[in-house]
């Protein structure tokens, strides 16, 4: 077996045509042009996007400015716009789409259904009912709404989107996590879920349903540095984690004899990848808000854009970082003093493009 | 299936082949039954009907294949009895909910005085509120729940898709937009000046989402379908959230409008969409066979004789104007569609001739025992239809979820 990897052009069995090898000692891969174009791409676009977030706005810095501050230069008031005001909320938004596409492709691939997001489990819900229920109660509680909204309130956001995702995997569990039956399940919670919250809010003062209205609607103004470090650490330690765990992925296609007889443990493998997802979403959703869209389509454009069979993880990550950096990009510079929420321009980004790329259907693929 | 149903039945032929079981059977089983077995008498009698199953295969071991089938067309007759049984316990629960929601209301008029108003000739209060306000709104719950939970079975249907629904396809969002469009540009309010912008609207986003899914290489597959849907509901709420932003006075429309309530005060507005949903119903229910051939894939479906595209899009068209009556006449009923379908498979089964009509009669159901829950848990005030169908129906389709037969689309 060694010997024929190690011949360089002889194993003709192991060849195909057009798709060139890549072996490093016992590991080997082919080499696809297109996946690796369509993320480079995604990194340059979104490399760009990211130092016009930084040097646009009202108060327009150069990009050389821009290079100079970052790197301990500039005067007084460059440092403060770029980092204290633009940069963390640039790597809010980086860290949210990059947490918010990795748990959509993981989602999709695992749940093989293109409709899926972690919205499906019950994460982005769930958290926008807990952070509901402290803003709704907290009004009448007084005085600890203000250190509650700074820094509690993501917490519970965290704890509710946790909290509801593993309660849908407990109720959908029978000798098995079956994925269907997970969707099904997801979505009975998602409606009771979305459906407290609504009464929560009818329930609550004027003052305070606004204010839990804000939150639910999901914005990246007035992010400082408290809220990029802990996202940013956790996804420090996620992301690797989840994709040493993605090799499942592609053995979880198949139905569940299957995957076991491949040798995957199927329900360990699809209970961890879930909760993975579920605990990158809610991680999303406590620094943003719920940012709708992104974790839905961004895989999907991944994979038509990569064209791979089921959407490419480090693609979706890089595409979905991209998407919220432009919309908020968009956002913040477009429309003067009118602050659309980010969750808004997402939507009105990325959906014509998914349009597009399904009216130009290269070939069929499916989730 | 008891011995003795299977020998009346007229297909099964049984008893004169098990008058003469087979002297040299080579089975081991077969040879020593009938020895311990008990009387003939007591065998017909036998409580468990598996058990008096075997013993009549084991008694005539050559006619199997016969019993096997008498059993098997016994199986399916009992199995539509079933059904049959279903729609009948459906439309008893149907008249039951509508009798209640005319009965029970914020104000307290004893059933006595109720039937007396049904038929008093002169305008007194109960009289006016009977006829002005609970009749419509119990007939707009039934043509509601009924479009929708068929709309939403169909829906399923064709994207072979179980989160396939109204509000995931776009067509409540496209409603939604027109209406905050006829604020916005006219200045239009009020449900009666909605009507045909939300109708227009569903109609419109249900063709392009339907277009934009089928435009591609590969025809109007499944897959494309609800990703089709998915973007174009996102497009559409997304103009939807910005032009509400923009206007205040379309903001206030709009968030009325979305909660989506049957209270419908006027019966212009019921009659003048009833003939759209009429059609739409027929059209819907009409769809089953080519529905049934489809859930077997294209291919299958051609090669079987059916024309897969006009199938889709008589499919479309009855769902586009289901839900576009729908919306017209309440306002986005979240939840029904989504979830009735589901219900109705768990009782119905797969086949789309008997589950289409349990899902438009368990959506009128449904839609209007929540309405009466709504009415009478917050009396005098009311809780919406939508937060009441979430409440009731979520842990109901939990608790049947988690039931071990599981009904696949």
């Amino acid at each position: 077996m060694t010997e024929s990897v190690r011949t360089p052009v002889g194993a003709p069995a192991a060849r195909v045509r057009g798709r060139v090898p890549l072996r490093v000692g016992p590991v080997s891969t082919v080499l696809r042009l297109r996946p690796l174009v369509a993320l480079l791409g995604g990194l340059a676009g979104l490399l760009l996007v990211f130092a016009c977030d930084l040097a646009l706005g009202d108060y327009p810095i150069s990009p050389l400015g821009v290079l100079r501050t970052l790197f301990g230069g500039g005067d007084a008031g460059e440092r403060l716009v770029v980092l204290q005001l633009r940069l963390p909320r640039a790597l809010t938004g980086l860290l949210v789409g990059a947490a918010l596409g990795l748990s959509g492709a993981i989602t999709q691939a695992v749940v093989r259904n293109p409709l899926a997001s972690p919205d499906l489990l019950g994460v982005t819900t769930g958290a926008g009912a807990a952070a509901t229920v402290v803003i709704v109660t907290s009004g009448t509680l007084g005085g600890i709404s203000g250190v509650v909204a700074s820094l509690g309130l993501p917490l519970v956001a965290l704890v509710g989107g946790i909290a509801t995702a593993v309660l849908v995997g407990l109720l959908a569990y029978r000798g098995g996590v079956d994925s269907f039956r997970l969707v099904l399940v997801g979505i009975g919670m998602n409606a009771l879920t979305v459906n407290a919250t609504l009464w929560l809010l009818t329930i609550g003062e004027t003052q305070d349903a606004g204010r839990a209205m804000v939150w639910l609607t999901g914005s990246l103004n007035a992010r400082d540095w408290d809220n990029v470090v802990p996202v940013g650490l956790a996804l420090l330690v996620l992301v690797p984690l989840t994709l040493l765990g993605s090799h499942a992925l592609g053995a979880l296609q198949f139905d569940d004899d299957t995957v076991r007889e491949l040798g995957v443990p199927v329900n360990i493998a699809r209970g961890a990848l879930l909760l993975g997802a579920a605990v990158l979403a809610s991680l999303a959703t406590a620094a943003a808000g719920p940012i709708a869209f992104v974790a839905l389509a961004t895989p999907q454009i991944a994979l038509r854009t990569a064209g791979t069979p089921r959407p490419p993880l480090v693609v979706s990550m890089v595409f979905g970082a991209l998407l919220v950096v432009g919309a908020d990009l968009v956002s913040r510079t477009l429309f003067g003093s009118l602050q659309l929420p980010v969750g808004i321009v997402t939507a009105a980004l990325g959906a014509p493009y998914l349009i597009y790329l399904l009216v130009h259907r290269y070939r069929e693929v499916q989730t | 299936m008891s011995r003795s149903s299977a020998t009346g039945d007229p297909s099964g032929s049984g008893p004169a082949s098990s008058a003469s079981p087979e002297p040299h059977d080579e089975s081991p089983e077969g040879g020593r039954r009938p020895e311990t077995l008990p009387a003939p008498t007591e065998r017909d009698s036998a409580p468990h009907p598996e058990r008096a199953q075997r013993s009549e295969r084991a008694q005539r071991s050559d006619g199997t294949t016969r019993s096997d089938r008498a059993t098997r067309s016994n199986r399916l007759n009992s199995r539509r009895r079933g059904r049959l049984l279903g729609l009948g316990v459906l439309c008893c629960l149907l008249l039951l909910s509508c009798a209640l929601s005319v009965l029970i209301g914020a104000k307290l008029i004893p059933p006595g005085a109720v039937v007396d108003a049904l038929f008093a000739s002169s305008r007194t209060e109960n009289n006016v509120i009977i006829y002005e306000l609970r009749i419509p709104r119990t007939i707009a719950g039934v043509l509601a729940g009924s479009a929708l939970g068929l709309a939403g079975a169909l829906m399923q249907g064709y994207t072979r898709n179980p989160i396939a629904a109204p509000s995931v396809l776009g067509i409540t969002q496209g409603a939604g937009l027109a209406v905050v469009l006829a604020v916005f540009t006219m200045g239009i309010t009020g449900m009666l000046g909605f009507i045909w912008f939300s109708f227009a609207g569903a109609l419109i986003s249900a063709l392009a989402v339907f277009l934009i899914g089928s435009i591609g290489k590969g025809g109007a597959t499944p897959v494309a379908l609800a990703l089709a849907g998915a973007a174009i509901s996102a497009l559409l709420q997304a103009l939807t959230s910005a032009l509400v932003l923009l206007d205040r006075q379309s903001l206030d429309t709009y968030r009325f409008w979305k909660v989506g309530s049957i209270a419908v005060s006027d019966m212009g507005l019921i009659q003048r969409v009833l003939p759209f949903l009429l059609l739409g119903l027929v059209l819907g229910l009409a769809s089953a066979p080519g529905l049934n051939a489809l859930s077997l894939g294209d291919d299958m479906a051609a090669a079987l004789g059916h024309n897969v595209a006009r199938s889709r899009a008589i499919g479309i068209t009855a769902i586009a104007v289901l839900v576009g009556s729908a919306v017209a006449m309440c306002g986005p009923i979240s939840f029904v569609g989504l979830i009735v379908p589901h219900i109705a498979r768990y009782f119905a089964g797969p086949d789309h001739r008997w589950l289409l009509p349990f899902a438009a009669l368990g959506g009128s159901c449904l839609v209007l025992l929540a309405d009466l829950v709504g009415r009478v848990m917050a009396r005098p005030s009311e809780i919406q239809v939508g937060v009441m169908l979430a409440m009731i129906g979520a842990p109901f389709f939990i608790a049947l979820v988690r039931r071990r037969r599981l009904m696949r689309l």
